[in-house]
Parts: C-alpha cells; sequence; structure tokens
C-alpha cells in the first residue's frame, strides 16, 4: 500500500487486527454490562433468585459465554501490551505471555463450568 | 536564549513531573485494568459462590460483610468503573471525537466526574447504607 509518495508498510498485520479486536470486545463487554444491568433492575431486588434467574436461561448462559470470551480476548490483548511496554528480556516476556494466555484460558473453563452447574 | 529539550524523563524525574490529565486517565486506565486482571480469579469464585446454591449465595454476602473483602470489592468496583468511563473515552477519541487538547482535557476530567461519584455508589451499596 502507498503512503504518500512511495512508502510501503509492511509488517506481520496483525497489530489493527488485536486494535481492532480489543475495541469490539469492549463494546461486547459493556453491551453485556447493561443486559446484566437491565435484568437485574427488571427483578427489582437483589437475592439468589432474582440473580440466579438472570443467568437461567440459556441464551443468557450463551452471552455469557461470548462475554467470558471477549474478557479473555479484550484481557489478552491489554495484558500482553503491558508486557511489550516494561519487560524488555525476550525469555521473561514469552514466559509471561504464555502464563497469561494459560492463565486466561483456565479462567474460561472456570467460567464455563460455573455457568453451566447453575 | 535556546529552547529547553525534551528527553524521556529518567525514573528519578518522576516526582517533578506533572503528568497532564488526560495521561493521570490512561495510567488508570492501564493500572485498573492490570488490577481487573490479576484479581479474575477471585471474581470468578465470586460468581461461583453467587450462582452455586442459596447457601453459597449467603456464604458470599457473609463473607463481603468483612472490612477487608469491603475494601478490596471497593478498589476492584472503582478499577471496573474507571476503566468502563476511561475506555468510553477512548472509543469516542478512536472514532477522532474530542480530539483536541481541551475537549481531551475537559473528558478526562469528565471521566473523573462520573466514575467517582458511581465509585461512592458502590461504596455506600457495599457498606449496606443503600
Amino acid at each position: 500500500m502507498a503512503i504518500g509518495s512511495r512508502r510501503v508498510l509492511v509488517g506481520a498485520h496483525y497489530g489493527l487486527r488485536d486494535w481492532l479486536g480489543q475495541r469490539i470486545s469492549a463494546l461486547v463487554l459493556i453491551a453485556f454490562l447493561l443486559v446484566v444491568g437491565c435484568s437485574l433492575a427488571l427483578a427489582g431486588r437483589l437475592d439468589y433468585d432474582s440473580w440466579s434467574g438472570v443467568f437461567a436461561p440459556v441464551p443468557m448462559k450463551l452471552a455469557t459465554m461470548m462475554a467470558s470470551l471477549a474478557l479473555c480476548y479484550h484481557a489478552w490483548i491489554g495484558v500482553r501490551d503491558i508486557w511489550m511496554d516494561y519487560v524488555k528480556p525476550a525469555g521473561l516476556r514469552l514466559a509471561l505471555h504464555v502464563a497469561t494466555l494459560l492463565w486466561l484460558l483456565y479462567c474460561l473453563g472456570w467460567s464455563v463450568q460455573i455457568l453451566w452447574s447453575v | 536564549m535556546p529552547r529547553s529539550q525534551i528527553r524521556n524523563i529518567a525514573p528519578g524525574d518522576l516526582a517533578n513531573y506533572r503528568l497532564p490529565i488526560p495521561g493521570v486517565v490512561s495510567i488508570f486506565h492501564r493500572l485498573s485494568g492490570l488490577l481487573l486482571f490479576l484479581f479474575l480469579p477471585l471474581l470468578l469464585w465470586l460468581f461461583d459462590l453467587s450462582l452455586s446454591s442459596e447457601q453459597s449465595f449467603d456464604r458470599l454476602v457473609h463473607f463481603s460483610q468483612a472490612w477487608t473483602t469491603r475494601l478490596l470489592l471497593l478498589a476492584l468496583g472503582w478499577a471496573l468503573l474507571h476503566h468502563l468511563c476511561a475506555g468510553v473515552r477512548f472509543l469516542l477519541l478512536d472514532l477522532h471525537l474530542g480530539t483536541e487538547r481541551m475537549a481531551a482535557r475537559r473528558s478526562s476530567w469528565l471521566v473523573f466526574a462520573v466514575s467517582v461519584p458511581l465509585t461512592l455508589l458502590f461504596a455506600l451499596f457495599l457498606f449496606g447504607l443503600l
């Protein structure tokens, strides 16, 4: 792609995808917070029945799953950016990246298990 | 008179460096995001307690009445609210809305003007005053 006179941009091209992915996942999370907030407001009170009632229907479970996935992707990009900014030794950075990914996958699996036990 | 040269600051200069308010919003956005990430297992555990059974829900209520838990939840509540408000501001900036210096400063103050009162409301809820 030529920009200006003769400049050609090259690279791995995952920057734009990650940048966009973080913003889209942010919108998904905002939408999810609004849905949970509205459901609770409709329930009128906050106790076990109303709270678990919000997450009982399958569509809400699936929406919560999507929000969990969005959260993991969002957190992965954000935390990865923090490591990239402050951690310079390549080995340590790689270890932190792997630990972050494994940790988020663990949390994602946990959230599935929580949701389908209701 | 020669113009003063602007260089990257060293850690020792941090105490003297006055970060502009959009910078404060930005670094708090990062800090709050990291805080939420680090305490994700705690939040999941609380989510688990809240949904497993009526007994576990009662345990959660009991647990959330301890002072240390309240303070921790208050910190995480602030982190979420700040991250949310600052995040909405960043999304608007990405759409090229409010990128002028004065507008960016005003919206930075607005982030605090929204997130801090909401955090206070959450504090009242946590401490059973609401």
